[in-house]
């Protein structure tokens, strides 16, 4: 009994972890059709900050809730001025130039940083379900994980700024035709996204410890979450997190995490195979 | 619009430099520059493999180097258990073929658009390194061959004359060798551009829904390409490992197939030799790069993607042609003007 509830707890963690590596990117590729592959790279800036900031000092929760998505998320707002906004609708060199972005990124971190990981204390300790301990900072990670996704659901489908962005996702030069300033939403989206990712960096942070090269452990689950979701981003970055992450936990259970992942990715491409839109190019085709 | 190979004189150019090369270098330059330069053909020969399947079938791996270590895993396994290396380096070339007409299938039967196959063949490769990685213990072998984990395979057999196991090749006998790799698949990759199957595919890189209005199946060229793309790559991995003795999860790693990528988009896409001068130029450049230790040398080759992409989209040797065509026509343009200036001051 206790062991069922364990396992169940790590599937659910699973998942909430897959939420919160892809709901960043869940939204900038959702509405730019950008596909950002520095991403996993936002994710160590993310980490960075907490460990930087911690190290002056700051609470860790004001590191990792406050700061870092401002950090990540100031940083995301200059290479959309930078970068990403010369590359509009070229998205295979918007692909090619944040790959290079990424490898800047690595570089220069571990030019400053040096190529060590620096680790972070896992807050909250641990808990006992019965014979087995669990880390409290689980249910950290779910929480968060939920309330992410409340959030971005509230805000997108009750706020003004939220109406603006769905319609300018939906058709650009409408938008700009009824006197939007897409240019705009575009780099608050992208800034945004990228908070997001800094955030889930900061909470990722004490799990894995931080290191510059961290973000290729993180990036293909990222992008096979989002595009096995499809282009809606809470509906879709949720209901392949479940699938994907269940999958990979349940296979984790019985063989090892190595094959956790190769079983991911087998049932994404599976999946992609069957419905190459993502899920919600399918099914749930009306939701956000 | 490609003209028949036999008809262009660029093509007759670039053999006889690739030949001249092959057998003057040995004797010009010294042992050391040999084994350097050496590492250029066998990258060049994984640059090429990207560069047809970018360049002349439309299709943008992010994943290549899953091919190039497969192959040079393909041959060190291969050629450790059998002693041999003339059976590892056809496998080298039909296993990565197998592979890549099989993640072909799933990907273009898909119908998967562009970025999600980067995508797709990006995370191939990336689960492919991480389960390299983790194959340190030694219950993970295949007949003899141990495959190391993260330490790699060491002492990988040197390439021999077929039949023969114990004539070894000498270093510049493996160049010259190795030239031969680079030249025959160059010259057999511009023949089959040139051939109805490289039209066809040329013709789906443009516009692959009229392609397949016309009446072409899109979908299997798409995969015979890719499948080519990989076997290329994978003779390509076994040159490595038989170069270098030592093969180790990094052939596999995501800077592997971002140089590729690198080479390809500096050289030129839509070009072959455009990827073999940008792979030579840009692995000159961080080699040098190497000796200074304050500037890290990924942070400098993603310096030179971004900018790339930025600012030279077309590649170097496109940008030269039309430099160079422009030039040409002006010249020419001059030309007449000057003649016909004179008939009207006659």
């Amino acid at each position: 009994m206790d062991y069922t509830i364990v396992v169940a707890l790590e599937m659910v963690r699973a998942v909430a972890w897959l939420v919160l590596l892809a709901s960043g990117l869940a939204i900038i590729f959702g509405m730019m059709r950008i596909i950002n592959f520095a991403h996993g790279e936002f994710l160590m800036l993310g980490g960075y900050t907490v460990v930087i900031s911690t190290g002056h000092g700051v609470n860790e929760w004001i590191a990792m809730l406050v700061l870092a998505p401002i950090v990540v998320g100031i940083f995301g707002v200059l290479v959309e001025r930078l970068v990403i906004q010369r590359l509009y609708g070229r998205i295979l060199d918007s692909l090619l130039a944040t790959w290079g972005l990424s490898m800047l990124m690595i570089g220069g971190v571990t030019m400053i940083f040096g190529n060590s990981v620096t680790g972070v204390a896992t807050p909250l300790g641990g808990m006992s379900i019965g014979a087995y301990q669990v880390p409290r900072y689980n249910f950290v990670l779910i929480f968060a994980a939920i309330a992410l996704l409340l959030a971005i659901w509230a805000v997108l489908k009750f706020t003004k700024a939220g109406l603006i962005a769905r319609a300018t996702m939906q058709n650009p030069d409408m938008s700009e035709a009824l006197g939007i300033p897409t240019r705009w939403v575009y780099m608050a989206t992208f800034g945004i996204g990228s908070a997001i990712t800094g955030f889930a960096g900061a909470l990722l942070a004490p799990l894995t410890g931080v290191v510059p090269t961290m973000g290729v452990n993180f990036i293909a689950q990222s992008f096979i979450t989002v595009i096995t979701g499809g282009a809606s981003v809470i509906t879709g970055t949720l209901s392949a997190a479940t699938l994907l992450g269940s999958i990979s936990q349940g296979m984790t259970f019985l063989t090892g995490p190595v094959y956790g992942d190769a079983a991911l990715l087998l049932a994404a491409l599976v999946l992609l195979r069957l419905l190459p839109q993502g899920i919600t190019g399918r099914i749930f085709k009306k939701s956000l | 619009m490609e003209k028949p190979v036999t008809r262009d004189p660029g093509f007759y150019v670039m053999v006889a430099i690739g030949l001249a090369v092959m057998f003057i270098a040995p004797v010009m330059l010294d042992l050391f520059t040999i084994m350097q330069i050496t590492q250029y053909v066998v990258l060049s020969v994984f640059a090429l493999s990207l560069g047809y399947i970018w360049g002349f079938g439309g299709i943008l791996s992010f994943g290549q180097a899953a091919f190039f270590g497969l192959g040079a895993y393909t041959f060190a396994v291969a050629s450790i258990n059998m002693g041999s290396t003339t059976i590892p380096m056809v496998l080298a070339f039909v296993i990565p073929t197998l592979f890549g007409a099989a993640l072909g299938y799933f990907m273009f039967y898909g119908r998967l658009s562009d970025v999600y196959l980067g995508v797709v063949t990006l995370v191939v490769a990336l689960i492919f390194w991480k389960l390299i990685n983790h194959t340190a213990g030694p219950e993970y072998s295949i007949g003899s061959a141990r495959l190391g984990g993260f330490n790699g395979i060491p002492s990988i057999p040197t390439l021999h004359v077929p039949g023969d196991p114990s004539a070894w090749l000498d270093p510049g006998q493996m160049f010259q060798v190795f030239m031969g790799f680079l030249l025959v698949i160059y010259v057999a990759l511009r023949f089959l551009i040139a051939s109805d199957f490289g039209r066809v595919s040329i013709s789906i890189r443009e516009n692959e829904t009229r392609s397949s209005l016309l009446g072409y199946d899109v979908r299997k060229h798409k995969v015979i390409v890719f499948a080519i793309g990989g076997g290329i790559a994978g003779i390509a991995g076994a040159m490595w490992a038989t170069y270098q003795a030592f093969i180790d999860p990094n052939s596999v790693s995501m800077e592997m197939s971002a140089k590729a990528l690198v080479w390809v988009m500096a050289g030129g896409v839509g070009t072959l030799v455009g990827p073999i001068i940008g792979c030579i130029l840009l692995q000159w450049l961080t080699l040098q790069l190497g000796t200074v230790d304050v500037v890290n040398s990924i942070a400098v080759l993603g310096a030179i993607m971004m900018v790339l992409v930025l600012a030279l989209p077309k590649g170097i040797v496109p940008t030269a042609r039309s430099l160079l065509l422009g030039g040409y026509i002006l010249w020419k343009r001059n030309q007449g003007q000057a003649i016909s200036g004179k008939v009207v001051k006659e």
